[in-house]
């Protein structure tokens, strides 16, 4: 096939589907209990140098505790995909460039450091201006293709975007022409997470998940990933989902580890169950401004609490998160 | 109710007008969401509004402030994926879309990558394509909204994020691009520009009330043309203004910029 054009972009996952194949061999497959805490998920699945990936878009039904957690346990030079990844790219980047370590050492960048309409994040942008990350491009739909890929356990999948932009030309992909019909696509290789976190609605205690609004890439990085640690808002009995399996997204297989997390995207939006807290993501990109400050926001909220429980008890607890709930119904404000 | 109003209202209502009835747009949060619940509200109610991230015909009850958040499916008709909503518009489904950018070119290619520096040290390092590449590529027609000076309508972009019409005719189907989609209108706070016919290089349709042509020539960085006849930008109506305001946009979030 030729190659009329590729990207000199570092691919920075392994795209083959033998070694990809071997490694699922492997990985257990039992339907077994594998409720634990997220420490302990952190401890035995995310490894240093991993390629890490995340559930959600945006700050919506994001993992925010596995990252809490990732820079608790100083998790270093870690690979990242940011399909539209806000404060979960804003929490990655707090392990850098704020003392000995580096949490994150290369990006497949669709799109981080921005917060959408909330502007840019200035630490964000401190530690990618600095040059000790690197990044390939790529854009939110390739991404989410190569996920496909991926779970299709194929080692590529052609596109006809990125063609004719340096959005190519820093990528790893390569533009060929289609061998049926002559017209040239671009050809995004299969990315396979060594570990990924994703929040859902609802779990049983062996990893089927429920969950409700949009699915963004997830249902994609949950088979694409090597190990899956998924939270949850709610633990439901199996019997639950058994009486209607057609709402399961996420079938136990994929699954290594289901920790309970109420408020889990918090401060992110939880659809159905609560908004994202605006105040407090306005307050972090404010402490972001200045790198002391930063440093003492963060012991005041991740270094200084010992779970997820007592970060989001310091802002505010149940009241804020009721308040938040109404918010998510458009209910009228309680006085 | 009063005849003034802001430059970002205006092109809000320039935007929405340009939105036919029964076609589909795939928006991001802010100003074009904003355009098309404008459209809606006036003479498109059959406008279907798609985002990214998987919400499909959403009844918006506010302004998302992410293209994934819940109200960009609220009152949906599904919620689904990022790759069912690329791949509808890949299949031809979607005649609009709206992007930004920090830098946009004569041809309409953007750039929300990087600003100065080199690639790997960059003096500002912003988003990236996120779903713009993907959307310029698929979508039928492109609409830019933005603020007008030099430092955006520049002769040479920093780095080529999103397709516009590369570098002229025929570029984009030459490059392996999906032939006729493209870029279509550019709405800024001084002008609603468009694409010449046979070069593709961005031109003047209209200039809004009180701007000179020379002072749109002065706010951009690249030789720009002009569709003649030259027209005046039709101001908003009260009654685009009443709905703008009362029920578009009540708190302001995004006609409260200026």
């Amino acid at each position: 096939m030729d190659i009329f054009s590729q990207g000199d972009g570092a691919l920075l996952s392994d795209p083959s589907t033998d070694r990809a194949r071997e490694f699922f061999a492997g990985k257990p497959r039992a339907l077994i209990d594998k409720v634990m805490p997220v420490a302990e998920a952190v401890r035995r699945l995310v490894r240093d140098g991993d390629y890490f990936a995340c559930g959600g878009f945006g700050c919506a039904r994001i993992p925010t505790a596995v990252l809490h957690e990732v820079l608790r346990q100083g998790r270093q030079r870690l690979r990242f995909a940011g399909h539209t990844a806000t404060h979960d790219f804003q929490l990655l980047c707090a392990g850098n460039g704020l003392g000995p370590g580096q949490t994150l050492a290369a990006v497949d960048i669709a799109y981080a450091v921005g917060m959408e309409a909330r502007g840019l994040s200035p630490h964000a942008r401190r530690v990618m201006e600095s040059g000790e990350v690197a990044c390939t491009e790529w854009t939110n739909y390739t991404l989410a293709l190569r996920f496909k890929a991926a779970a299709m356990a194929v080692p590529f999948l052609p596109v006809h975007s990125m063609i004719g932009t340096d959005t190519l030309r820093h990528s790893a992909a390569r533009v060929v022409a289609c061998p049926f019909t002559g017209e040239k696509l671009a050809l995004v290789p299969a990315l396979y997470p060594d570990v990924a976190a994703i929040h859902v609605h609802e779990a049983d205690r062996y990893g089927n998940c429920r969950i409700r609004g949009t699915t963004v890439a997830d249902l994609d990085v949950a088979r694409a990933a090597k190990r899956l640690i998924v939270t949850c808002e709610r633990l439901i009995p199996n019997d639950d989902i058994r009486q209607d399996p057609s709402r399961t997204v996420i079938p136990f297989f994929c699954v290594d580890a289901v920790c309970e997390v109420p408020y889990g995207s918090y401060p992110g939006n939880m659809p159905y169950e609560y908004f994202s807290d605006e105040d407090h993501v306005r307050q972090w990109m404010n402490a972001e401004k200045d790198v002391e400050k930063l440093r003492a926001f963060l012991q005041t909220y991740i270094y200084g609490v010992t779970d997820f429980a007592e970060y989001w008890q310091r802002c505010g607890g149940l009241p804020r998160m009721q308040e938040l709930r109404r918010q998510e119904f458009l209910l009228p404000r309680v006085l | 109710m009063s005849a003034a109003y802001n430059a970002m209202e205006l092109m809000i209502c320039c935007a929405a007008r340009l939105l036919e009835d029964g076609r589909t747009a795939a928006v991001g949060t802010g100003v074009p969401c904003a355009a098309a619940m404008l459209a809606q509200r006036t003479h498109a109610p059959h406008l279907v509004i798609l985002f990214e991230a998987g919400g499909v015909a959403p009844q918006l009850p506010t302004m998302p402030i992410s293209v994934g958040d819940s109200r960009s499916f609220h009152r949906a008709v599904m919620a689904t994926s990022m790759a069912d909503i690329m791949e509808t518009c890949q299949r031809g489904l979607i005649d609009y879309t709206f992007l930004g950018g920090a830098q946009i070119d004569a041809y309409g290619n953007l750039n929300s990558t990087c600003i100065g520096g080199d690639y790997t040290r960059p003096k500002v390092r912003l988003p990236g394509s996120g779903g713009a590449n993907d959307l310029a590529s698929f979508c039928w027609r492109i609409f830019v909204i933005t603020q007008h000076d030099r430092r955006r309508f520049v002769e040479k972009l920093d780095f080529m994020t999103t397709p516009g019409y590369l570098t002229g005719r025929g570029a984009r189907e030459a490059a392996g691009l999906l032939p006729g989609s493209g870029p279509y209108r550019v709405i800024t706070d001084l002008a609603v520009l468009g694409y010449h016919d046979e070069t593709k290089r961005m031109e003047v349709h209209s200039l809004h009330p009180g701007v000179t042509l020379d002072r749109v020539r002065a706010a951009t960085g690249f030789e720009l043309g002009v569709r003649e006849p030259l027209a005046v930008t039709e101001p908003p109506t009260p009654a685009e203004l009443l709905l703008l305001r009362e029920e578009v946009d009540p708190h302001r979030y995004v006609i409260g910029r200026c």
